[in-house]
């Protein structure tokens, strides 16, 4: 077997849900040795979510949950109990990094924050996902993943162009399933592993506060920079001048054309007469789109968007994908699930994996969106069932004997 | 000041746009020593038409600027790959080649180099040429299809889907960045955006390949919470974001509307029934928040211990004391533009340091990157100014 990027990295997660487990997901599927705590008898509440196979839930069968805990070790452990806590801070001074996304006060209150897991392990990187981070005025502020999600300014923006057209007097929406909680843990991910570099250089560790609003509101830097010019973007001015959204035959497509030479390439498909047109040359109808659109040129755009418009619906979207492509517009069509597994590009790519598990059997996941040339990105094993290597580790690493392991089993411990 | 985790880690960035600069971004606040190699040619769009963005994504970045098309311009390139530890690009797959720069070429200048190359769809299969900008990585990459009302059109996010992308670059060089720390080697990294998106729905998928089953669009519902939702408020295009999970959370939200009685109203009566009533109730939620700003229901249900925020816009973030008082959102001082608020690393760090500097102008560190790294003399520069191989 090739070595992997993480090999000998140790970490241990004590997250739930979506933001923690998809922390430790990267780091565990490059290699890392992540073991993940769960509380006996009850587990991740991810293990509880759909998709379950057959709509039957079970929780060795959710698909949110197997997908976020591939490559780990899992082990239960209650850390209300005393007998807990101590075999967690044996597993943390064994370990490079902690992960854990509770709420602020839960792990000081455990005895087990940063300042005491210091004192057992100086090297410790410790990473905390919450909401508002650890300190500030809504520190302690509840937030599920739709709050976070408006709370950042995210949901905001969403709907913008041709859905807020068609829907101006509603609300703003999340975007699709739980993709904000995913770009959390991939924020925290990095401060990790940055710490991580920097503690093997330097032989110390340190606390990594993460905010999920904070990191959602980053990834809007393109939208939110212009206040700085005095623009504040809302839906209605969040618009391309020509291009985006489209309805085609079977669904829909988006049309990107930025460039004078990619306008140049739509207006070639749809109809090469058009391009002879005054009125239709690419300064009149794009305007920079720093800007919200309005004003001069305004009727040419609406008569070419009519014209676009009906132009689209007489083909399919893979049709307009490739045709324009292939003149140099930048154009995509708007995959359902079902395009996304039968994407060429992605099928060629190997994007698609298939991972045996004991409770479901094989299943396609989606791998890795990186290619390494000499550490590939690899499957060692599926997500853990509930306690799996309990006895594994406890025994193996901690060193606790098969008579106190039946103690701690009977104690509802483990 | 502290050092920063990166310190002495120098990246020859080649990027552009808004993914590129964004991944590297990441390394920059935590003390990478970034080069920015601009050329007439491969001048940043974002550089040339909406300086604001550039600058939020260009922190505490050095920029150097240089006609990669001469020999010359080539050679010093090449130089500055020799003392880097890491390049990032991303062209189109194959422009590196062209000019000269492909990892093959970057290998045997810098043996233990890790080169990232970011794209739309990957350096490989049949669409790997394609041209992409960020919402069609959320079409292609199956987000867009379930962002929307349930009775709606798919939507599509625009920056965040070259921004989450930004992200997994940063990840992916650091990963190997550790694997190099440990083993001496380099590697090529191929990042495809669009597989970036893909992953993030991962979920979603495998509710596909498990029951070919296509979630579609849920507006801001959950398969479980009720009430969630996102509520008019008082003012203009204002509003506040609720979601219920348990009963000691539904509870004191009837209380804090005004509405104690839905608590015995049998048709509200457990977390099942909430989520099938749940249209009648974002009626009821939605006639109390219309008399509250959006703080204001934020405020009051916090307080209640129910999880309330607003809906907010850009200036509500940079305003936001939350976000100040964390010193998220802050104050730099561009060399040309001035006063310039930007949001900085969405992390605090107990002994590390954040480096958030300001964005470099056109060729502001020619004459560092030349003179102090490269130890070429004022008069060679002075040449290469006068030849149009730096400008």
């Amino acid at each position: 077997m090739t070595e992997a990027a993480l090999a000998g990295l140790k970490v241990v997660e004590y997250a739930h849900f979506v933001s923690g487990p998809y922390c430790g997901k990267l780091l565990a599927d490059l290699g890392a040795e992540v073991i993940k705590i769960e509380e006996p008898g009850i587990g991740d509440e991810a293990r509880r979510r759909a998709p379950f196979p057959g709509d039957i839930p079970h929780p060795e069968r959710s698909g949110l949950f197997l997908y976020l805990n591939t490559n780990k070790l899992g082990i239960t452990l209650d850390l209300k109990n005393p007998k807990g806590r101590e075999i967690f801070k044996k597993l943390v001074k064994k370990s490079d990094v902690c992960i854990e996304n509770n709420p602020p006060s839960v792990m000081a209150e455990l005895g087990l924050d940063y300042e005491s897991l210091k004192q057992i392990n100086p090297k410790l990187i410790m990473t905390s996902i919450t909401p508002f981070g650890q300190t500030g005025p809504y520190k302690d502020y509840k937030s599920y993943y739709l709050n976070t999600f408006h709370g950042s300014g995210e949901g905001y923006l969403l709907p913008a162009g041709l859905g807020w057209v068609l829907y101006p007097d509603r609300e703003p929406i999340k975007s699709g399933g739980f993709i904000g909680e995913y770009d959390i843990g991939l924020a925290a991910a990095i401060a990790t592993l940055g710490s991580y570099y920097w503690s093997h250089a330097s032989g110390e560790g340190q606390y990594v506060d993460i905010s999920g609003t904070e990191v959602l509101a980053g990834l809007m830097r393109y939208e939110f920079a212009p206040y700085n010019d005095g623009w504040v973007v809302n839906r209605a001015s969040w618009a391309l001048p020509i291009g985006g959204l489209v309805q085609c035959k079977d669904g829909f497509a988006e049309l990107m054309p930025l460039m004078e030479n990619m306008y140049k390439g739509l207006l070639e498909v749809i109809n090469p007469e058009l391009a002879k047109e005054e009125k239709y040359q690419y300064s009149n109808i794009m305007l920079s789109y720093a800007r919200p659109v309005g004003g001069e040129g305004d009727d040419a755009r609406q008569s070419l968007k009519d014209i676009i418009e009906e132009w689209a619906l007489k083909h399919t979207k893979e049709d307009i994908y490739h045709q324009l492509q292939a003149k140099g517009c930048a154009a995509g069509i708007v995959a359902t699930p079902e395009d996304v597994l039968n994407s060429k590009q992605l099928q060629e790519r190997g994007f698609f994996v298939e991972i045996n598990h004991p409770n479901t059997g094989k299943i396609k996941y989606p791998s890795t969106p990186c290619k390494y040339s000499r550490t590939p990105w690899q499957v060692r094993r599926p997500a853990p069932r509930l306690g799996e290597h309990t006895e594994e580790i406890l025994r193996h690493r901690i060193g606790i004997s098969k008579s106190e392991l039946v103690r701690l089993r009977k104690q509802g411990v483990i | 000041m502290n050092k920063a985790a990166l310190d002495g880690i120098r990246v020859a960035d080649f990027t552009t746009g808004l993914a590129g600069p964004f991944g590297t971004q990441f390394l920059a606040w935590m003390g990478a020593e970034i080069i920015k190699i601009e050329s007439m040619k491969h001048s940043s769009l974002l550089r040339q038409t909406a300086e604001v963005r550039f600058i939020n994504t260009n922190l505490a970045k050095l920029g150097m600027t240089l006609d990669l098309s001469q020999p010359r311009g080539l050679e010093l390139t090449k130089r500055i790959i020799a003392i880097s530890d890491v390049v990032v690009e991303s062209f189109r797959p194959g422009v590196m080649d062209k000019l000269g720069l492909g990892y093959e070429v970057v290998k045997q200048i810098k043996p233990d180099i890790i080169m990232l190359s970011l794209s739309g769809f990957g350096q490989t299969g049949p669409e790997g040429h394609y041209r992409t900008w960020a919402s069609i990585f959320g079409g292609m990459g199956g987000l867009t299809h379930l962002t929307g009302y349930p009775d709606g059109i798919p939507c599509n996010e625009r920056g965040a889907n070259d921004t989450r992308g930004g992200q997994f670059a940063a990840f992916s060089v650091l990963a190997a960045l550790c694997y190099r720390q440990k083993t001496g080697q380099g590697q090529h990294l191929d990042l495809s955006v669009r597989e970036v998106v893909s992953c993030h729905i991962g979920d979603a998928l495998l509710d596909y390949t498990m029951n070919r089953r296509d979630q579609g669009r849920k507006g801001n519902r959950d398969d479980f919470m009720a009430p969630h939702n996102c509520y008019r408020c008082r003012g203009e295009d204002k509003w506040v974001s609720i979601a219920i999970a348990t009963e000691e959370e539904w509870r004191p939200l009837c209380q804090a509307i005004g509405k104690p009685e839905l608590i015995q109203t049998d048709r509200f009566s457990n977390a099942y029934l909430r989520w099938q009533n749940q249209d009648e109730l974002d009626k009821i939620i939605a006639d109390w928040t219309l008399n509250h700003s959006h703080y204001e229901v934020m405020d009051i249900l916090q307080k209640a211990g129910v999880a309330a925020m607003p809906s907010l816009n850009c200036e509500e973030v940079y305003t936001n004391p939350h976000f100040k008082t964390r010193g998220f959102v802050t104050e730099i001082e561009h060399p040309e533009r001035g006063k310039q608020v930007v949001t900085g690393p969405p992390w605090k760090l107990s002994v590390t340091s954040n480096k958030i500097g300001t964005s470099p102008t056109w060729g502001q560190h020619n004459r560092y990157v030349l003179g102090e790294l490269l130890g070429l003399s004022r008069e060679e520069i002075s040449k290469l100014e006068e030849e149009q191989i730096i400008y």
